[in-house]
This record gives structure tokens, C-alpha cells and sequence, in this order.
């Protein structure tokens, strides 16, 4: 059976590996070559590489650490961040990046979704999305949801389908670094509603939140940083807690 | 040492770096008379099966793959192209195994593309999968699958209907999951490649 995957998220800022409290605070956590490593040494399933701060300092991602990350780690990953046209898709997928993920410059340029699916295949293209509640309804945010846009966080992941997405990454903005729990409601709907697969983000404190977000919204993925990065879950327990809920995982 | 047909579809660089993690040599195919200098052959590929074909057809590499009598190992796309014909632009392939590529859409309920880590299903004492247990999982990411068939499947795979995860036929064998991707089992399967004997 096809397996429910666990992804840890490396947020990285020249060069290190950071994660902030809401998007906030940054704080380091290391190398993340190092980090990829260990993580496929201990069972995770794919990573993802965010550079958090390319989007409002335009910073690119660096290219050796992509090639180095595909050099020594024999699982997939996906890299996010400085991504605005097809050339810098072209250049990380040469140097070994197996998933590229868009947030702003598809919500800028929706047409960027069907053209990189064109030039690459739709299983190259992850569509990130930050989401907040807003007064009854659910909106896309910019810039690590500090930007709130009019675009209706179901209609926006629909149309990114649509235009040829391969896969969603969803971040609730509300969830993301609380510790309490994904946002199982709101990510069982667009889950329900989508046919490519779904990666949950934002909000894991602990490994019952991994078997709620699984049991209830039937992610096909879920993504965390700091309780990876910080020891307070080990991929290992974590997947041996899956299994005895009955979670296929690998 | 291995020799990968390099005809310009999709990246190759996570293929010579789990090629480089196992240790085995490798150099790159460009021309027929290249295909010589090798014992065996990777066929690569992602993307869009039709235009892989159209561009191993430029290449001018057809009517040698056809014939090599070596150890070939197609890779995702790579194995598609050794099928008789894709859905995926509805394209003839190099017709080497008699077994069609055809899309998940419309066959199954489950999310196209099939993306992730899936278990395996064996068939015994296939040279491929030496010192890999079965329901072993491997990394797939593909939105079209080779039918199952009970003479040429090295190793079945279930996601809504049971599909080709690997192919054998004499010297040639497919796998349409990622080796170079699949942690320790897909470096086991490449050092398994590269040591094959043919008899």
C-alpha cells in the first residue's frame, strides 16, 4: 500500500537550517546537509528546503546546497524559496532537486503553475499555500502570511490544480508554531475536494497530532520542523506509533 | 561499467550520485559506437513519455538499443520506452517487451500521480532484487503504469489495480519506481545492475 509520508522541513537562511516561532524568531538549527543525513538515516520519507527569506529579500536558493543535499541523501526533496520563473526551476532541477514549490510567484503569476508544469512534468510542481482565517473565511497570505491577498484559500488550490500543480503543500498560519495540533477541519476539506496529493503543514507538537491529522483529514503527508530538529519527536517512534494506529507507513 | 543513454530527457544528476554513493563507474552514451565501451546500460528519462521516445529517436540510438544483448536496466520513463506503446501521447515505444503504458486517470479512484513510498510484491530469485526482501518500499512518482503481467513482471505493485513496479525479459529489465531515490533498498538494486551476468 502506498505509504502516508513524514517530512521534515528545513527552513534555511544562508546557509543554515532555521526555524521561527510563527515565522518569526529564527532561530539555528544547523547544517542542513548534515540534517538531511540524518533524516534519511532515520526514516524520513522526503524533505523539503524552504528558503523562507527569498521571497521579501529576493534571495535565491543556493544551488550547492541543493547539489550537495542530492549528492549525499538518498530520498527525495523538494526546494521552495527565489523561485519566480522557469530558469530557476531549470537550474535546481540540474542540479538534482526533485520537486520545486511555489507560494507568492504563483499567486503573482498563476500562469507560472501551467508553464513549469509543461517544461517539467506536473509531479516536478508543488504548489505552497499559507493560509489564516479570516472572519469566517480562509485566505491565502504572502511573505510568511504576514500578506493577506482576496484569494479564497480552496478556490486558489483548485485553480492551482487546474493549471497543472503535481502537489499542495498547506500551511495554516494559525496552527504554525502553536504546537496544538494540524488543522485537521480545514485540511480534511481540501482534501476532499482535490485530486492530487495533499502535504498538511503547521502545528505538529507531538506524534498524536501526526495520527489526528492522518486519521481525520487522510493527508497524504505531513510536514514539521522544530519538534524534528529539536528531538522532541524521533521519526523512528513516530512511525512505530503510525503503525499501531493502523497508519501505513513505511 | 554502466553506460547511461544520455539523450537529453530529464536531469540525471540523483542517478550518478547514487551511483556515486555505491561506487559503481559510469560514462555517458551519446552515439552508438559509445554504447560499445560499456557492459551495460541505464535508459533515464522522466517527463512526458511521447517526447522521451521522440527524442531517443533523434538521438539515433534506436536500432542499437534494440539489439544490445547486454544488461539494460529503463529507469521511470526509461522502462516505459521499452513497452510496446504509451497512452502518454498516445506513442509507439521501442516494443521490446509486448506490454502496454497507460494512465491511472479513468482506472483508478486514488490521486494521480501515484506519489510516494509503495511496498512490492517479488517474483523470486529475479537477479534484480538480490538482497532485497519483499514488500519492500520503493520511491514512485508516475501518472502512467505498465499493465501487470504474469510472464514479464519482475515485481508487482498495487494502487487501486495491480501494475509493473519492474519488468524482466532477457537482458532487459525496467523499474518504474526511482532506485537512485529509494534509500538504501534503491542503492541495493543499483549495485544488483551492476554486477548482472546474462547468460
Amino acid at each position: 500500500m502506498l505509504a502516508k509520508r513524514i517530512i521534515p522541513c528545513l527552513d534555511v537562511k544562508d546557509g543554515r537550517t532555521v526555524k521561527g516561532v510563527n515565522f518569526v524568531d529564527l532561530r539555528d538549527a544547523g547544517d542542513p546537509v548534515e540534517l538531511a543525513y540524518e533524516y534519511s538515516q532515520q526514516g524520513a520519507d522526503e524533505l523539503v528546503f524552504l528558503d523562507i527569506t527569498a521571497t521579501h529579500e529576493g534571495r535565491k536558493t543556493t544551488i550547492d546546497l541543493v547539489k550537495a543535499v542530492a549528492r549525499q541523501v538518498n530520498i527525495p526533496f523538494t526546494i521552495g524559496g527565489g523561485i519566480n520563473e522557469i530558469k530557476d526551476a531549470e537550474i535546481l532541477l540540474n542540479a538534482g532537486a526533485d520537486k520545486i514549490s511555489i507560494n507568492s510567484a504563483a499567486v503573482r503569476n498563476p500562469a507560472l503553475i501551467n508553464q513549469m508544469a509543461a517544461a517539467f512534468g506536473a509531479q516536478f510542481v508543488v504548489v505552497a499555500v499559507d493560509t489564516r482565517a479570516i472572519e469566517g473565511g480562509d485566505f491565502v497570505h504572502l511573505s510568511g502570511g504576514r500578506i493577506k491577498t482576496e484569494l479564497n484559500t480552496l478556490d486558489w488550490i483548485l485553480e492551482a490544480q487546474e493549471r497543472g500543480a503535481g502537489e499542495i503543500l498547506l500551511t495554516s498560519m494559525d496552527h504554525d508554531g502553536t504546537k496544538n495540533g494540524f488543522d485537521n477541519d480545514f485540511l480534511k476539506t481540501v482534501n476532499d475536494k482535490i485530486h492530487i496529493p495533499l502535504i498538511a503543514s503547521g502545528g505538529a507538537g507531538n506524534q498524536q497530532h501526526f495520527v489526528e491529522v492522518f486519521q481525520q483529514a487522510n493527508v497524504d503527508a505531513a510536514l514539521a520542523a522544530s519538534v524534528f530538529h529539536y528531538g522532541e519527536i524521533l521519526i523512528p517512534d513516530l512511525k512505530q506509533t503510525l503503525r499501531h494506529h493502523d497508519i501505513v507507513v513505511r | 561499467m554502466i553506460g547511461i543513454i544520455n539523450y537529453g530527457a530529464g536531469n540525471i544528476f540523483s542517478l550518478t550520485a547514487a551511483l556515486d554513493r555505491v561506487g559503481v563507474a559510469y560514462g555517458m552514451v551519446n552515439t552508438a559506437d559509445e554504447i560499445d565501451q560499456y557492459d551495460r546500460i541505464i535508459i533515464p528519462g522522466v517527463g512526458h513519455a511521447g517526447a522521451a521516445m521522440n527524442k531517443l529517436q533523434e538521438s539515433g540510438l534506436v536500432p542499437y538499443i534494440k539489439k544490445l544483448t547486454k544488461p539494460v536496466l529503463g529507469i521511470c520513463v526509461g522502462m516505459q520506452l521499452l513497452t510496446e506503446f504509451s497512452e502518454e501521447g498516445n506513442a509507439a515505444m521501442l516494443k521490446l517487451f509486448p506490454l502496454k503504458t497507460l494512465h491511472f486517470d479513468a482506472r483508478v479512484a486514488g490521486k494521480v500521480p501515484h506519489m510516494g513510498w509503495n511496498s512490492v510484491s517479488i517474483q523470486a530469485n529475479n537477479p534484480l532484487f538480490a538482497n532485497i526482501e519483499d514488500q519492500t518500499y520503493f520511491y514512485f512518482v508516475h501518472s502512467y503504469f505498465i499493465e501487470f503481467d504474469t510472464t514479464y513482471t519482475a515485481a508487482k505493485c498495487v494502487y487501486g489495480l495491480p501494475f509493473s513496479a519492474a519488468i524482466s525479459k532477457g537482458n532487459f529489465f525496467g523499474v518504474q519506481f526511482h532506485p537512485e531515490k529509494s534509500g538504501k533498498a534503491g542503492e541495493q538494486l543499483l549495485l544488483n545492475f551492476s554486477t548482472i551476468q546474462i547468460d
